[in-house]
C-alpha cells in the first residue's frame, strides 16, 4: 500500500444535517480507512508519540496490529494500558498529546492516533468480543467516590488485581461528567454505559444515588470495612461571572444547561420529561471545550444565531481546535476580544439584553497567556433570549465539606501527593478534576493509574501488617 | 430501586408514601430532602423527608400532585418501586434548645414541619403551631399537630377553618415573644411569615423550593440570593434566613418553566388517551 502524506479524513456528517439532529457528528473508520491510515505509522524504535500519552499505550505496536488487520489483537494491547478507548479516541486532546510528538507531524501530518484507536475499540464492541482479564485475586476492600474516567480506571485496575471495589456515585447513572457534560454528538451515550458495563464485568460494585458527605462520610466507609478509599468527585460547581442581572431567567450555568440535555435528554422532551428553554438568540460565555459543547446544543436545541463571547483571541481559545471547527462548520458566531458586564431582563424577570464591553490584549499575565483588558467606551448592547456561562468550574464542595483532615488548597482543590496520589489522610487517594482542576479526560484516567498502583500497595501492605 | 411499603391520600392531591430506604432512613435529619425519579425518561424531583424509621429502614414523604411527575408518583401503590431515591441531601436545620419556638406549615409540607418538631421537642422547646392550608380540605395531620405542640393555631385561606389567612399572626406576635420561628409551606407563605416577623427581629428560617436538577451543587439551577450573595439552595441550603432572602428573584425563577410543565402535562394525557 502507498504510503500517503496526509491522514486518511474521516467522515463526518453533513454540518447542514447535523445541526438538526444529536447523533454523532464524526462517524468512524471503516476497517479499509484504519489499514490505509496504519500504514503511515513508521512503527518507530523509540517512538515519541508515547511520551505524549499520560497513560501510555503502546502506540506502535496497537497500530501495527491494525496494518496486519488483527483488530482483536490491537485493542487487547491498547487495553493493556487503558481501559477506555471508545472514549478516548473521542474526546481526547490528541494534537495536544500523543500525536503531537508523533515524527511525522515535523514534516507533515501526524499518524491519527486518535482515530485509529477510536476504531479498534469500536471494532471490539460492534463485534462483542469484549474480554474481560483478570490477574490476582483475594485483595482488599476499597470503596471509590464518583464514578467519572478517574474513578473508572481506579475501580477497573483495582478490580483487576483482585481487590473488592464499589463505586458510590451521587448521580443516577454512572460516568461523571462523560454522562452528564458531554453530548451525545460528541460522545454517545451508549458508549460510556458499554465502558461501565465491562468495569461492572470485572466485579465492581455500583452504589448510585449515593451521595458521599451526606448519605455517608469516609470515615464511616473504613469504619464499614473499607481498607482505602479513592476520591474521585470531579470539579463540577459552575463559577459564575458576578455580573449584575446573573440571576435572571435564561442564564444558564454551562452545566444545568448540559446537564439538562445531556443526563436527563431534554433535546428529546416532551417525551422525555425534563424541560429545558432556548430562545432564539444565545450567547455562550467562555472559550474552552465546554462552550463549545453548550454552543452547538443550542444550536440542536432550535437556537436561530448562537455566539461565543470570549474575551481573549482566537489564538487563546482553550477549546481543542477541531471543537472550534466544527463549531464554526455549523454557523457558530465567534465575537472575541469581547466580556459581557451586565445582564438586563424584563419586568417578568426574564433576560433581554447582554450589555458588553471590547477588549485589547495587554501584558501577559500569570498562566503566561496576554491578559485582557478592557477597552474604555467601548460598551455595547445586544439581544439575547438565552445566556450560558461557560467560563469554568472548581471542585464539587461536598466532599471537602464532610472530611476532617482532608487538606485543600484555596481553589477547594485537594492536595496530594504527586507519586501517589495519597491525600493529606492516611489510606485515602484522590485524582482527576477534584485535585487538578477541570482537565481533561486522559489525565484523570492517568491520575487514576497512578493512584491504583499506590492503593493496591498499600492495602497489601496492610493485609500482610494484620495477617489477614 | 426502592420500594414503596405504605400509601395514605390525605386529601383528593395529597398524598404520603413510606419508602424503603434503609440508609437514608439512618442519615436524614429534619430539614434535608430526597431527588426521586420515577422512570428511565423521567425528570429529578426533589421532595422534603417528612420522617423516618431507622429500625424499618423507610422514609416518608408528603406530597401534593401539581404536575406529571407528581401525579405519576401519586399513581404509584404499595409494592411498586421507584428508581431512584437520593437522599439526605441538604443541610439538616439547627436543633437546639432554643426556648419557644413557633411553628408555621402550610399545605403538604405539614408532614415535614412535624418531622421538624419531633426533633424540636426532643430538645427542649417550648412549641407553638400553626398550621395552614387552602381550605379545611387541605388540612392535615391535625391530630398528631395538636398531640406535638404545646399550643396550636389553625388557619385557612378561605376562613373555612380557624383563622382566615396570617394576618391573627401579628397578634401573636405582639402578645408573646418568640425565641426563634421555622417556617415551611408555599414560597408565597414563608415570605408573608418573614415579612411579619421581620419588625420584630425573631429569627426566622425558611426552607426555599428553588427548581433543582441535581440537587448536588452542579448546576446552579437552583440559585437564591441571600443578604445579596448568590447560594446554591441544594448544597448551602434549602434553609436560609427569612429576612435575607429576595423572594421576588426566587419566585420568578420558579414559575420560568411553567410553559414547559404545561406541554409535558399535556402530552402525557395525549400518550395515556
Ligand atoms: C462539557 C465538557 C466537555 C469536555 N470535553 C472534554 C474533551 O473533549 N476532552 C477531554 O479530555 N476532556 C473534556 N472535558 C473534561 C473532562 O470531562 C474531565 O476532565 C474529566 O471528566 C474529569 O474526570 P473525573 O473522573 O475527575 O471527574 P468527573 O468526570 O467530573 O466525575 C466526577 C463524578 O463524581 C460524582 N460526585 C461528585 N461529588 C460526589 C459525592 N460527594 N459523592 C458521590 N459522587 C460524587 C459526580 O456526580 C460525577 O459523576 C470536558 C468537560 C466538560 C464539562
Ligand atoms: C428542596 C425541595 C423540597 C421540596 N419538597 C416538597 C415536598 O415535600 N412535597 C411536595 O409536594 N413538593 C415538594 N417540592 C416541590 C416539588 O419538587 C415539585 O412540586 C415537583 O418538582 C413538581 O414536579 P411536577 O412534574 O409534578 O410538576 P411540574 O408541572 O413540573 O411543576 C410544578 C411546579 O413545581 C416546581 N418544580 C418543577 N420542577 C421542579 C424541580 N425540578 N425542582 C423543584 N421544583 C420544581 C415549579 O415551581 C413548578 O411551577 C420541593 C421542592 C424542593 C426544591
Ligand atoms: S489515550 Fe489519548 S493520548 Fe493516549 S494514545 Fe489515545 S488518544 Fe493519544
Ligand atoms: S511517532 Fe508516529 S510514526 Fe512513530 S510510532 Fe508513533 S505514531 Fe508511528
Ligand atoms: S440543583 Fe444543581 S446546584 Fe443546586
Amino acid at each position: 500500500m502507498q504510503r500517503r502524506n496526509t491522514q486518511v479524513e474521516m467522515p463526518k456528517q453533513d454540518p447542514k444535517e447535523r445541526i438538526r439532529n444529536f447523533n454523532e457528528v464524526a462517524k468512524g473508520y471503516t476497517s479499509e480507512m484504519a489499514v490505509e491510515e496504519a500504514h503511515r505509522c513508521l512503527n518507530c524504535k523509540n517512538p515519541q508519540c508515547r511520551k505524549g500519552c499520560p497513560v501510555e499505550i503502546d502506540i506502535p505496536a496497537f497500530i501495527k496490529l491494525i496494518k496486519e488487520k488483527k483488530f482483536g489483537e490491537a485493542i487487547r494491547k491498547i487495553k493493556e494500558k487503558n481501559a477506555l478507548p471508545a472514549i478516548c479516541g473521542r474526546v481526547c486532546p490528541q494534537e495536544e498529546q500523543c500525536q503531537k510528538f508523533c515524527v511525522l507531524g515535523l514534516k507533515g501530518e501526524s499518524v491519527a492516533i486518535g482515530r485509529l484507536e477510536r476504531f479498534a475499540a469500536d471494532f471490539e464492541r460492534e463485534n462483542g468480543i469484549i474480554n474481560v482479564e483478570k490477574y490476582g485475586s483475594d485483595g482488599g476492600r476499597v470503596a471509590v467516590i464518583g464514578s467519572g474516567p478517574a474513578s473508572l480506571t481506579v475501580a477497573a485496575e483495582l478490580a483487576k488485581l483482585g481487590h473488592r471495589v464499589e463505586v458510590f456515585e451521587s448521580l443516577h447513572t454512572a460516568g461523571g461528567v462523560l454522562m452528564y457534560g458531554i453530548p451525545e454528538f460528541r460522545l454517545p451515550k451508549a458508549i460510556v454505559q458499554s465502558e461501565v458495563e465491562y468495569v461492572k464485568k470485572l466485579g465492581v460494585l455500583f452504589h448510585l444515588d449515593a451521595t458521599i458527605g451526606k448519605l455517608t462520610t469516609i470515615r464511616e466507609l473504613f469504619e464499614s470495612g473499607f481498607d482505602a478509599v479513592f476520591i474521585g468527585s470531579g470539579a463540577g460547581l459552575p463559577s459564575f461571572l458576578q455580573i449584575p442581572g446573573e440571576n435572571l431567567n435564561g442564564v444558564y450555568s454551562a452545566n444545568e444547561f448540559l446537564i439538562r440535555t445531556n443526563l436527563m435528554k431534554a433535546y428529546l422532551f416532551p417525551r422525555y420529561d425534563t424541560p429545558i428553554k432556548v430562545g432564539k438568540i444565545v450567547a455562550v460565555v467562555g472559550g474552552g471545550n465546554v462552550a463549545m459543547d453548550a454552543a452547538r446544543s443550542a444550536l440542536r436545541l432550535g437556537a436561530e444565531k448562537v455566539y461565543i463571547i470570549y474575551r481573549r483571541s482566537k489564538e487563546e481559545l482553550p477549546a481543542r481546535l477541531e471543537e472550534v471547527e466544527n463549531a464554526e462548520e455549523e454557523g457558530i458566531i465567534f465575537m472575541l476580544l469581547t466580556n459581557p458586564i451586565r445582564f438586563i431582563g424584563d419586568e417578568r424577570g426574564n433576560l433581554k439584553v447582554m450589555e458588553c464591553i471590547k477588549m485589547e490584549l495587554g501584558e501577559p499575565d500569570e498562566s503566561g497567556r496576554r491578559r485582557p483588558v478592557p477597552i474604555k467606551g467601548s460598551e455595547f448592547k445586544m439581544d439575547v433570549d438565552t445566556a450560558i456561562i461557560a467560563i469554568g468550574q472548581t471542585p464539587n464542595p461536598l466532599i471537602q465539606r464532610s472530611t476532617e483532615g482532608l487538606k485543600t488548597t484555596k481553589w477547594n482543590t485537594i492536595i496530594v501527593e504527586e507519586e501517589t496520589c495519597q491525600t493529606s489522610i492516611e489510606g485515602v487517594y484522590a485524582g482527576g478534576d477534584v485535585v487538578s482542576g477541570a482537565a481533561t479526560v486522559i489525565s484523570a484516567m492517568g491520575a487514576g493509574k497512578k493512584a491504583a498502583k499506590a492503593i493496591h500497595e498499600f492495602v497489601m501492605k496492610k493485609r500482610l501488617k494484620s495477617g489477614t | 430501586m426502592y420500594r414503596i411499603v405504605e400509601k395514605i391520600k390525605l386529601t383528593p392531591t395529597d398524598k404520603m408514601l413510606v419508602i424503603e430506604a434503609p440508609e437514608a432512613a439512618r442519615k436524614a435529619k429534619p430539614g434535608q430532602f430526597a431527588v426521586l425519579r420515577i422512570s428511565e425518561k423521567g425528570e429529578r424531583i426533589p421532595i422534603t423527608i417528612a420522617g423516618v424509621d431507622p429500625d424499618k429502614g423507610t422514609v416518608v414523604i408528603v406530597f401534593a400532585e401539581v404536575g406529571k411527575t407528581s401525579k405519576d408518583l401519586g399513581k404509584l401503590g404499595v409494592g411498586d418501586y421507584i428508581l431512584n431515591f437520593a437522599a439526605p441531601l441538604g443541610n439538616p436545620l439547627n436543633i437546639k434548645n432554643y426556648g419557644t419556638v413557633l411553628c408555621v406549615g402550610g399545605g403538604v409540607f405539614v408532614g415535614a414541619l412535624l418531622f421538624l418538631i419531633k426533633a424540636l421537642r426532643q430538645a427542649g422547646n417550648e412549641i407553638v403551631t400553626i398550621i395552614g392550608a387552602r381550605n379545611s380540605e387541605h388540612l392535615i395531620f391535625l391530630d398528631d399537630a395538636e398531640k406535638l405542640s404545646d399550643e396550636l393555631y389553625i388557619s385557612t385561606d378561605d376562613g373555612s377553618r380557624g383563622y382566615k389567612g396570617l394576618e391573627f399572626l401579628k397578634e401573636l406576635l405582639n402578645k408573646r415573644k418568640f425565641d426563634h420561628v421555622f417556617t415551611i409551606g408555599s414560597t408565597s407563605m414563608q415570605r408573608l411569615v418573614s415579612e411579619l416577623t421581620h419588625p420584630y427581629s425573631i429569627p426566622t428560617t425558611v426552607n426555599l423550593f428553588p427548581i433543582m436538577v441535581d440537587a448536588t451543587g452542579m448546576c446552579g439551577a437552583c440559585r437564591v440570593i441571600v443578604g445579596g450573595a448568590t447560594k446554591f439552595a441544594c448544597v448551602d441550603g434549602p434553609d436560609f434566613d427569612g429576612h435575607k432572602v429576595d423572594f421576588d428573584q426566587l419566585i420568578s425563577r420558579m414559575r420560568f418553566y411553567n410553559p414547559q410543565e404545561k406541554i409535558a402535562m399535556v402530552y402525557h394525557y395525549k400518550e395515556v388517551a
